[in-house]
């Protein structure tokens, strides 16, 4: 029997500014992620089942009609109890996992700023901007649940929010993103290769970094490339320079930066411009700005790519929609549904790529860990299964 | 600034709490519960590791664990452990039970006052 288990903590490489877990912090995220895969396989599962045997009945037995969208969905949802124990239990894995994390991390934080400002002195890798205003979208939220989420610094050079991000993705995918999490970055890099094996970028900018997880990969893939990590996080920025210094990579800045406003770089400067899982955290007006700024750094031949879940197009039905769009309003992500709801073809356009140059497809997360889900036994997980969407294309 | 890591670890996320089952106060149990599961988790775990260590260092095997046979003493002891730790755990089943039975002690306290106000 396949019991198809998430992997053990311990199985994450444990770079040198990776949090210290104790015995019990790692079993809580190994009981965690088996919590997660859980919820995923079995309780999500009966809430479709409810939904074609009770809910969608009922609510044609009162109306006289189906669904006309999403929101009538989500109406009758809420009523259902197998949705109610589902959803309750998936937001109370949240919290808990961001606990956990937060409690390992913050024990450890004066610790952990250390180490990283060991790797960070005389690192020209990491240009901060004093004074740096934050988008205000990113002041509103704390994403995905992350108390302070990306900006908050709880003293002088703290990087703990960013070291229990590091430390907690692999509860929330269950370990399919890999022991660096950089699943994502290593499936793009390995995407492009396959299909351009002619196109040698030698600037790539990353929209929204991070903590430069999936950036990394790139730099990898492309060694002789100079790539720009930006965001507008201090301590993830200061964690993810010191995390690259720690892993050997050297043509990677991270570079504090609103991505609406490149101004330090040039037109033109850019052969490849990325972004992972970073536009859905962005702004209803912000968005366009961004692309316009995309648009004006790429060079002409280059390329854009963007990592997002797939948008709500009209044949994708109402029920997956709902789901899909649950972490929007329920996991902290607000901007999430309005993003999937439009074109990313208008959006490219915006960019620089014209309808004829656009590209979408589909990549799976490339995992080194010999314990991943296999095609057949991966269950849809909606916003959590690492599958992606990748929009974009050539400017020419 | 003092990190206070117990206090902060548990800090609330911006924006209102979503509660999903119809009654806030079972979500909350809930919450409860599936904190306490996880502590529970985390202590087999825990517990395994030292049987594997104790095993690997020769002190005991892991087998002698599966095929422990208590004496009669033993026997009792840990079953009289398991009786009370189920009658801690369902307290207030045992409490609404009584309530139901004896309803002469289930006065609300204001009338228990009330009563006392007049002896
Ligand atoms: C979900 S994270 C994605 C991180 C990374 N791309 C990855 O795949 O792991 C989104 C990031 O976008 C950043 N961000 C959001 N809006 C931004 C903006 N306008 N300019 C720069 N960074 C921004 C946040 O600070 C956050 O680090």
């Amino acid at each position: 029997m396949d019991y198809n288990l998430p992997p053990v903590w311990t199985q994450l490489q444990q770079h040198e500014v990776f949090p210290t877990f104790d015995h019990d912090e790692r079993a809580r995220y190994n009981f965690l992620s088996n919590l997660n895969r859980f919820i995923a396989t079995t309780v999500a599962p009966a809430t479709k089942v409810a939904y074609d045997r009770r809910v969608e009945s009922e609510f044609v037995a009162t109306h006289g009609r189906s669904f006309q969208n999403r929101l009538e969905l989500q109406e009758a949802m809420q009523h259902e109890p197998l949705y109610q124990t589902w959803a309750a239990l998936r937001r109370c894995t949240m919290e808990m996992r961001q606990q956990n994390g937060r409690a390992a991390t913050l024990r450890q934080a004066h610790e952990l700023a250390a180490k990283v400002e060991n790797l960070n002195r005389d690192n020209d890798k990491l240009i901060l901007t004093p004074n740096f205003v934050q988008p205000p979208y990113l002041e509103h939220v704390d994403n995905h649940l992350m108390p302070g989420s990306y900006r908050t610094a709880y003293f002088d050079k703290d990087v703990s929010n960013a070291a229990n991000y590091d430390s907690g993705l692999f509860v929330t995918s269950g370990g399919l993103l890999g022991s660096l999490t950089d699943g994502g970055g290593k499936a793009i890099a390995h995407w492009v290769k396959e299909m351009y094996p002619d196109f040698k970028p030698k600037r790539i900018l990353d929209l929204g970094a991070g903590l430069g997880h999936n950036t990394l990969p790139l730099a990898q893939a492309f060694p002789d490339a100079e790539v720009y990590a930006i965001d507008a996080s201090e301590p993830f920025l200061r964690y993810g320079a010191a995390r690259a210094k720690a892993l050997g990579i050297e043509n990677v800045w991270f570079v504090q930066m609103n991505a609406e406003n490149m101004a330090a770089f040039t037109e033109r400067s850019f052969d490849w411009v990325q972004s992972t899982m970073f536009l859905h955290e962005t702004g209803g007006h912000a968005i366009h700005r961004i692309t316009k700024e995309i648009n004006r750094v790429l060079a002409k031949g280059g390329l854009t790519l963007h990592i997002e879940q797939p948008p709500y197009t009209a044949d994708m039905s109402f029920y997956e929609q709902f789901m899909r769009d649950w972490d929007a309003y329920n996991n902290a992500e607000p901007f999430w549904g309005f993003l999937h709801d439009l074109d990313p073809r208008d959006l490219m356009q915006e960019a620089g790529v014209a309808a004829e140059n656009f590209i979408q497809v589909y990549v799976r997360a490339i995992n080194d860990l010999d314990t991943a889900q296999t095609d057949a036994t991966m269950q849809e997980d909606y916003g959590r299964t690492p599958r992606w969407h990748v929009f974009g294309g050539w400017k020419r | 600034m003092e990190i206070n890591d117990i206090l902060m670890a548990g800090n609330k996320s911006k924006g209102q709490r979503p509660y999903y089952l119809d009654d806030p106060a079972v979500e909350r149990v809930l919450n409860i519960t599936m904190a306490l599961a996880t502590e529970l988790a985390v202590l087999r775990e825990r517990l395994d590791t030292v049987e594997r260590l104790l095993d690997s260092k020769g002190v005991l095997a892991q087998t002698e664990i599966e095929t422990f046979v208590p004496d009669s003493a033993a026997a009792e002891a840990r079953q009289l452990a398991h009786a009370r730790y189920v009658a801690r755990i369902l307290r207030i089943v045992q409490q609404e039970l009584e309530a139901v039975a004896q309803p002469e002690n289930n006065k609300p306290m204001t009338e228990i006052a009330a009563d006392i106000n007049e002896m």
